[in-house]
């Protein structure tokens, strides 16, 4: 596959991402109740094609660096009635994410 | 039923039970679904159409029926009793899966691993993601929208209706397959199990277990 064809990971475990605030239509894997938080790169699964794009039997390109984020849940539902400690991790693509402070 | 049940003056003739006057029930598997027809016709064009035949749709439903969660449960066990294999599992899953003798799978398998601390549970919020290779189809209630939408909002909630109590001072882990990974929880080996074989501990690990809504059986 040509380099062109897949971008580059622009994140590193340990980054802290926020979950971009956008609600495209079509299929997207993103899921809504994480749009807009924030949380921290667990690791980089690899570089993937776009389902976004493979769900309308496009070539899915260029692929796209996945990730899993952990967020914590207390960050996710404001409302959580778990422990402090309590996360949950998410398969996000790098195009919904953006760094965060 | 007592022994003179015959000599009682009832009414109910024999002409009767072998008359089958009643209406038959109705059977349940002749629904024709706006989907189902969908399936039948789409099936049915590409047999006609020669892509595949009606006996690979067969071989693909029984190699699908074939796997459960035995085949889970053989690495979650060797992992109990080798330390250097639960470092591998841990760390490349798909490979793990060949070093047991098992398929790789289609799909990167990321195992999480319980620990004194942390407990872990596996959702698909979006689907029905889950390591079919690894434990057969998943069960009706990990596709219902109840369980997505509530483990991971309420996932000790939800653990206390599946029977499993986590302390408070343990970190409970969710973990949603939105993408292009699998996922399995390592549960941790109970105690009390010292000495036992990979097929005798094999037999604790439970399909649940490894999805993360239960512990391992005890010994």
């Amino acid at each position: 596959m040509a380099r062109a064809e897949a971008v580059e990971p622009r994140f590193q475990p340990g980054d802290r991402v926020a979950v971009r605030i956008a609600y495209p239509p079509g299929h997207v894997r993103t899921p809504y109740y994480v749009r807009g938080k924030a949380g921290v790169v667990e690791r980089l699964c690899g570089v993937y094609g776009n389902p976004e794009e493979l769900a309308y039997a496009r070539p899915g390109l260029p692929r796209q660096p996945l990730y899993r984020v952990r967020f914590r849940q207390g960050d996710v539902w404001p409302d959580y009635g778990g422990r402090a400690g309590d996360t949950i991790d998410i398969e996000i693509f790098q195009h919904w994410l953006e760094p965060s402070p | 039923m007592t022994a003179d049940h015959h000599d009682d003056d009832h009414g109910h003739s024999h002409e009767h039970e072998s008359a089958h006057r009643h209406p038959p029930r109705a059977d349940l598997d002749d629904t024709l679904t706006y989907y189902r027809a969908m399936e039948i016709a789409l099936r049915e064009l590409l047999i006609d159409k020669g892509v595949f035949t009606a006996d690979d749709v067969r071989k693909q439903v029984e190699d699908m029926d074939r796997r459960n969660p035995a085949q889970g449960a053989r690495v979650v066990a060797k992992a109990w009793v080798d330390p250097e294999y639960r470092k591998l599992l841990l760390h490349d899953g798909g490979e793990a899966c060949v070093v047991a003798g098992l398929d790789r799978g289609p799909y990167k398998l990321v195992v999480v691993e319980n620990t004194p601390d942390t407990y872990n549970v596996i959702v698909c919020t979006l689907c029905s993601c889950y390591p079919r290779w690894l434990l057969g189809l998943p069960p009706d209630w990990y596709k219902s929208r109840a369980y997505r939408s509530r483990v991971v909002r309420e996932p000790r909630a939800v653990l206390r209706e599946f029977g499993t109590e986590i302390p408070d001072d343990v970190a409970v882990r969710v973990h949603d397959s939105t993408a292009d990974m699998r996922y399995l929880v390592l549960p941790q080996r109970p105690a009390g199990t010292e000495g036992w074989s990979e097929d005798r501990l094999a037999g604790l690990v439970s399909r649940d277990a490894m999805i993360g809504v239960s512990l391992p059986r005890r010994p």
